[in-house]
């Protein structure tokens, strides 16, 4: 069992959970991810790792409720436990030869972008840090985005906070006024991703995207996760899920992610039907 | 008197057109009396041809002696005494070119069912006998091995018997491997192979489940925490796709994904919390026993049609014959000699169907199996929403990818000695189908065997 040591509620959908697993915690990487069971008849559900502590032994996840598993997650407390944590899984963030990064986070990919921040400034590089929000409300993490970059652009969809406008934006508005980076780091919904990767290609700037396809084992087995990657298929879970944003097929991931949309959908209503006490008519 | 009939008993089954829609186990077993009476057609000959068929020497008159005199957990601990997995072999064992392919009763009539009789002495004992296994004193000496399939369980029996301080990891929640992730419900009901691996528990076997070894530890910082030997038993877990066009569509599983979604995730049961493509029409392409799997599970979750895609007849399948006669009961359509050559989407990017040529049978290759070659104008397609390709698996790169000094081939199996599976590296040791590529169940399972008394060795000669 692993146990829940530490529960954030960073706003309205997104919530932090900090779990003991020390073998993990020895391990894990920025850029890594693990996979977690909430009870004996729970899914398999991939995260990002967003931060550990090695000392401690500890692991944090940060994920917004969006299913049936993580609106389950969202539930548990602190000294509650999780059936299954494995991890690390995946390919660690490599950052060599970077002397000016841009990193930039979509939504929730803020908290996946933040430990990549957090370990470039830590070797010294200097960060610009894009974070992109719906609205004012669910911003998160302001503090310790300001503590780990050089300058933090904060954006948000309806202008409620920060810039108004698309995380994209603000970045090709840097790199007109001049700025050069050695590579862009964008973490966040595809579509974001691909879009960041449109803004670089013309630059020429290496862009490295963190993919979240569908997967069971995270250990290569599977093949759930695949993703083609310069015309050839690579699986997210070994061979990722950092890849470079001008080689990825972003159509078909988008296309690969919605393969049970329509099962999320009824299972997210079986869960409301049990916690309202409604039975099926 | 021995039973002379030329015949097995025949064993009890579901119907297929009522099997064909649940997941319960097809095969019913044999009540006691047809035990006693399918062991009377043994001969007990005193030189037991069909033990040298076995690869983990199972005492097979001996056994079947006791089950003719009603002994039925003596029985079963006679087939313990060499292979701690009975229940499982009983039923997945390819018994028809091992043991009994060699029973001397085979010459003129059907040979003694010994899978059958294996089944039922394991089953009865599960039942009806309440069991106390003692743990054999710790000689102090600890062996690490990775995998809880096959191979991994085998090596692990036999050690612990030894007095042998024995972890295994897993990489996965749950223990079994391709016992629980690949195989499904109604071969080998999960229950079974739980309470087989329950009485290695017992015997002071320790289980730990989300280990990738590779990733989480090393090989060489197992050694550093204390493991004086280690088995690598991980299987070939790494699925192969065809590379052709439209692979990627949704709708295209590997027969991995699609059987653990199915198996270790029970996305069959009603409510499970993970999803599965209920496909209409179905499309398996390969001809081993894993594609039969496929094909029947997805006849089970409801789909109107379900091909089996072939590319060389029915002659050359690698599945075994009675899973090529329950899949066709069950009315799986095979299509032999006909090969894929892409597979069509609709404008969403979903499966709408699959190309195929017809294939001829040509000289014979390097396999021994005749060649298929294309016949030239023969395209067709097939129309179908899913499609599962079950051509094959590999060993999983995570472990030679971070073990420097372990050498592999040039298809990533672990290069390791046949007799005692010593590797490359000293005090490691490997077997099943991360050395072989994919193979059997109990071909794992010897080599797990083999590979435990030439840890014995080692540690004992290590002092």
């Amino acid at each position: 069992m692993y146990k829940i040591v530490r529960k954030e509620v960073l706003n309205s959908q997104v919530k932090l959970l900090e779990i003991e697993a020390p073998y993990v915690a020895r391990k894990a990487e920025p850029g890594q991810f693990i996979i977690l069971r909430v009870d004996e008849d729970g899914e398999r559900i991939p995260f990002t790792i967003a931060d550990y502590d090695r000392e401690k032994g500890t692991v944090t996840i940060i994920f917004q409720e969006v299913g049936a598993t993580t609106i389950r997650l969202g539930k548990m407390t602190e000294g509650d436990n999780l059936a299954d944590f494995v991890g690390p899984l995946g390919v660690a963030s490599h950052f060599e030869d970077v002397k000016k990064a841009a990193v930039i986070g979509g939504g929730l990919g803020v908290a996946i972008a933040y430990p990549q921040a957090k370990k470039l400034h830590s070797m010294g590089v200097s960060v610009d840090f894009i974070a992109g929000f719906r609205n004012k409300e669910i911003l998160f993490l302001e503090k310790e985005m300001t503590a780990v970059s050089d300058r933090l652009f904060i954006t948000t969809d309806d202008g409620s906070y920060g810039t108004k406008g698309f995380v994209s934006d603000v970045l090709k508005k840097l790199l007109d006024e001049g700025n050069e980076y050695d590579v862009v780091i964008a973490i966040g919904p595809p579509i974001m991703m691909k879009v960041v990767s449109e803004v670089t290609r013309p630059y020429g700037i290496k862009t490295i995207v963190s993919l979240n396809p569908i997967m069971i084992d995270g250990t290569g087995m599977c093949g759930g996760c695949r993703v083609t990657v310069g015309g050839e298929t690579k699986f997210a879970c070994v061979d990722g899920p950092d890849f470079d944003g001008h080689q990825v097929d972003f159509n078909e991931l988008i296309r690969r992610l919605s393969m049970y949309k329509r099962d999320e959908k009824a299972a997210i209503e079986r869960h409301q039907c049990r916690l309202e006490g409604k039975t099926n008519a | 008197m021995p039973n002379m009939s030329l015949k097995k008993v025949s064993m009890p089954e579901q119907d297929p057109e009522v099997r064909n829609k649940n997941f319960e186990e097809v095969a019913l077993g044999y009540t006691e009396e047809m035990a006693i009476e399918e062991a009377q057609r043994c001969l007990n000959c005193k030189h037991k041809p069909c033990v040298a068929g076995c690869p983990v020497n199972v005492q097979i008159p001996e056994f079947i002696t006791l089950i003719t005199e009603g002994k039925f957990e003596e029985a079963y601990d006679k087939i313990l005494e060499t292979n701690s997995l009975p229940a499982v072999c009983g039923r997945v064992c390819p018994q028809e070119t091992q043991c009994e392919e060699r029973c001397v009763r085979a010459i003129k009539g059907e040979s003694v069912a010994i899978g059958r009789l294996e089944r039922f002495a394991a089953d009865w004992a599960i039942n009806n006998a309440k069991r106390d296994y003692e743990k054999v004193p710790s000689n102090g000496k600890k062996v690490a091995v990775i995998g809880s399939g096959p191979a991994g369980l085998a090596c692990a029996g036999d050690l612990v018997k030894l007095g042998y301080e024995i972890t295994i990891f897993e990489a996965f929640h749950l223990a079994g491997g391709v016992l629980v992730y690949g195989i499904p419900e109604f071969r080998l009901p999960k229950s079974l192979v739980q309470k087989e691996i329950d009485v290695l528990l017992e015997q002071g076997v320790k289980i730990q489940t989300n280990m990738v070894i590779g990733k989480v530890l090393t090989i060489d910082e197992l050694f550093e925490e204390g493991f004086d030997a280690v088995f690598i038993g991980s299987g070939a877990g790494l699925p192969t796709f065809m590379n052709i066009p439209g692979e990627n569509l949704n709708g295209v599983y590997s027969a991995n994904e699609f059987l653990t979604r199915i198996n270790l995730m029970k996305a069959y049961k009603e409510g499970a919390e993970t999803p599965i493509k209920h496909g209409n029409a179905i499309a398996v392409v390969g001809g081993g026993n894993v594609a039969m799997d496929a094909a029947r599970c997805a006849k089970r979750l409801g789909a109107e049609k379900v091909y089996i895609i072939y590319r060389r007849s029915e002659a050359e399948m690698p599945a075994r014959l009675e899973e090529i006669h329950h899949a066709k009961e069950e009315g799986i359509i095979f299509k032999v000699l006909t090969n894929p050559t892409r597979i069509l989407g609709d404008d969403e990017g979903w499966v709408k169907g699959i190309e195929c040529v017809e294939m001829e049978l040509g000289e014979a290759d390097a396999s021994g199996r005749r060649r298929p070659i294309a016949k030239e104008g023969s395209e067709h397609v097939i129309d179908v929403d899913t499609v599962i390709m079950s051509i094959g698996t590999s060993p999983n790169p995570l472990i030679r990818s971070t073990t420097p000094d372990l050498s592999t081939n040039k298809w990533g199996c672990i290069v390791a000695d046949e007799e005692t599976g010593q590797t490359s590296k000293e005090g490691v040791f490997a077997g099943g189908d991360a050395v072989t590529g994919a193979a059997t169940v109990i071909l794992a399972m010897g080599a797990g065997k083999k590979a435990a008394a030439a840890i014995d060795e080692y540690i004992k000669n290590k002092e």
